[in-house]
């Protein structure tokens, strides 16, 4: 890689051991994709909790605060794994709660902004067009490059806390022009109306075009989607696909028109989406027996207005006996919302209402054991897939049929 | 004779160790218990193998930005990979790798999949861009 003048300082040392460490990390992966050089960032954003680093992890942050790494640029932490205020409620290890809470410090002592949010781009941060980003949580990478024209890669934990040490991360995959257009195309005849909706479209595209490095254009003949649409979208296409970039014909901003977008691009495949395909997404494990217990709205965090839609769905009504629901967002979030009154229309039908976590990294394992949970109902998309691997049985429903099944204890 | 497969690109020192070869596409937080080093997914065709020391063959990898840490977990409790082969890769385990210090390959030529199999030791040199059977 070709490196300017501050960077052969950095690789040589002159400013640092942390800074110089970070560096060649960050070189032996720019290589390996053939980065040319370095693009400097203007944001980081980590994921890393105890769930997930254990203690190798926290022994990595501890050997970084004690050798005085420090972030130089504004960064933020993914959500976690612990809401302290519920983490006995729900049968959370005191180990583990503590573990994290020293997650937590360390990652704050290394300059991260500790909010604990999958939605830094609705509440913290929000990257102009073009500007390059070193982001974590692939649904936040999603957001990033398809609904605001950001630029960044998925940056796994330790490569995120480089890019906040050297301020820089390596120009290669969604930091360039040529990576970001299209090769796949699909044709949404299905009318979408619903967060859930756009969850099921991004199945079936994330199936079909699965890779990293695929980037589907997708047009819409029937929605008009709003921001937490295209949040559930993008982080459900990077749970089924592995998918890192997206378009949206006439709402993103790469894609005012197919030329632009295309730019003489050659697509691999044009799939048309119909309402029966998006019907075969909610068909998919919907089970004989109708009976629930467990209905969470989560992946990604929800917002404000995600939370007001919420009150009013329930309206005053009480989740059915004997059933639990979950709802998390991030401090701010609920901040606002208990400032509203939101919070406690929510609280009051007897749901949980958790913050600076999301649902599926807080060992969901463990709780289905200990609570004896097997089917989920669901309106988020990527916990759909995701939950599978803890051993769920996963129904996607639109967010007024699983506000009913959670009232009435029955799928609608 | 040896058998080799050339690979397109690779970060890492040389290693010697027995294959275990998946041919599903490979997710840390969805295949693994990270705790003990072990396959776990219910239905996966390598169910209950141990990784510990091994070197993963496979064709390309699934799942987000967990892997980035998970490498480095499992190397800490000493059950982690020896070394890693994928056919297409993405970025977060090649950063996992990196800051593992774990040896990594993609790119490797497809007929792996059809010549090797899990147990037989090989020999992965990043550099050289070479993954060779040995044994």
């Amino acid at each position: 890689m070709h490196l300017t003048q501050h960077e052969k300082k950095i690789a040589a040392g002159q400013l640092g051991e942390p800074l110089r460490i970070a560096l060649e990390q960050q070189i032996g992966v720019g290589e390996f994709f053939g980065a040319e050089r370095f693009v400097e960032i203007s944001n980081v954003h980590v994921m890393g909790d105890y769930e997930v680093m254990g203690e190798a992890g926290k022994t990595y942050l501890e050997n970084l605060v004690a050798s005085g790494a420090r972030a130089c640029v504004p960064c933020t932490r993914n959500a976690a794994c612990v809401d302290y205020d519920h983490a006995e409620q729900l049968h959370q290890s005191p180990a583990l709660v503590e573990n994290e809470r020293e997650v937590r410090r360390l990652i704050g002592e290394l300059g991260f902004a500790t909010v604990e949010t999958c939605i830094n781009y609705q509440s913290v941060y929000t990257p102009r067009f073009r500007e390059h980003v070193a982001w974590g949580d692939t649904g936040t990478v999603a957001y990033a490059n398809g609904a605001l024209g950001a630029r960044t890669n998925y940056e796994s934990g330790p490569a995120a806390i480089a890019a906040a040490i050297t301020g820089r991360t390596p120009a290669y995959g969604f930091h360039l022009d040529e990576a970001r257009r299209p090769n796949y195309r699909f044709v949404v005849e299905a009318p979408l109306r619903d967060v859930a909706d756009y969850g099921a479209v991004a199945a079936i595209v994330g199936e079909r075009a699965r890779g990293y490095w695929n980037v589907p254009l997708i047009e819409l003949r029937d929605a008009s989607p709003a921001p937490d649409d295209l949040k559930h979208l993008g982080a459900t296409l990077a749970s089924f696909g592995s998918l890192a970039m997206y378009h949206v014909l006439g709402v993103t901003p790469e894609a005012p028109d197919r030329e632009t977008v295309m730019k003489g691009a050659t697509l691999l495949d044009e799939v048309s989406i119909s309402a029966a395909d998006v019907d075969d997404v909610y068909a998919r494990g919907t089970p004989a027996d109708p009976a629930v217990n467990l209905v969470v709205f989560t992946a990604p965090q929800l917002s404000l207005v995600e939370l007001e839609r919420l009150a009013d769905l329930f309206a005053d009504r009480k989740i059915a006996n004997g059933s639990t629901v979950i709802v998390t967002t991030n401090s701010m979030m609920f901040d606002a919302a208990q400032h509203c009154g939101v919070t406690q229309r929510i609280k009051a039908t007897g749901a949980l209402v958790l913050q600076g976590v999301c649902w599926y990294i807080m060992d969901p394992a463990a709780m289905r054991k200990e609570f004896g949970w097997k089917r989920v109902v669901t309106n988020s998309g990527k916990l759909f897939n995701i939950i599978k691997a803890h051993g769920y049985e996963p129904v996607l429903r639109r967010t007024a049929d699983a506000v009913e099944a959670a009232v009435t204890g029955r799928l609608p | 004779m040896s058998e080799r497969f050339s690979c397109e690109r690779g970060l890492g020192s040389a290693v010697e160790a027995p294959a275990l070869v998946s041919l599903y596409t490979f997710s840390p937080r969805y295949d693994l218990d990270r705790v003990g080093g072990v396959i776990s997914r219910i239905g996966h065709p390598n169910f209950g193998q141990s990784v510990a020391g091994k070197i993963l063959v496979c064709p390309g990898v699934q799942g987000g930005i967990a892997g980035g840490w998970a490498f480095l977990m499992m190397k800490g409790r000493g059950v982690g990979f020896a070394g890693l082969v994928f056919g297409d890769v993405n970025p977060v385990m090649v950063q996992g790798a990196a800051a593992a210090g774990i040896p990594i390959v993609s790119g490797v030529d497809p007929d792996i999949f059809k010549r090797l199999a899990s147990g037989t030791k090989i020999r992965l040199d990043p550099c050289a861009r070479i993954v060779e059977i040995i044994g």
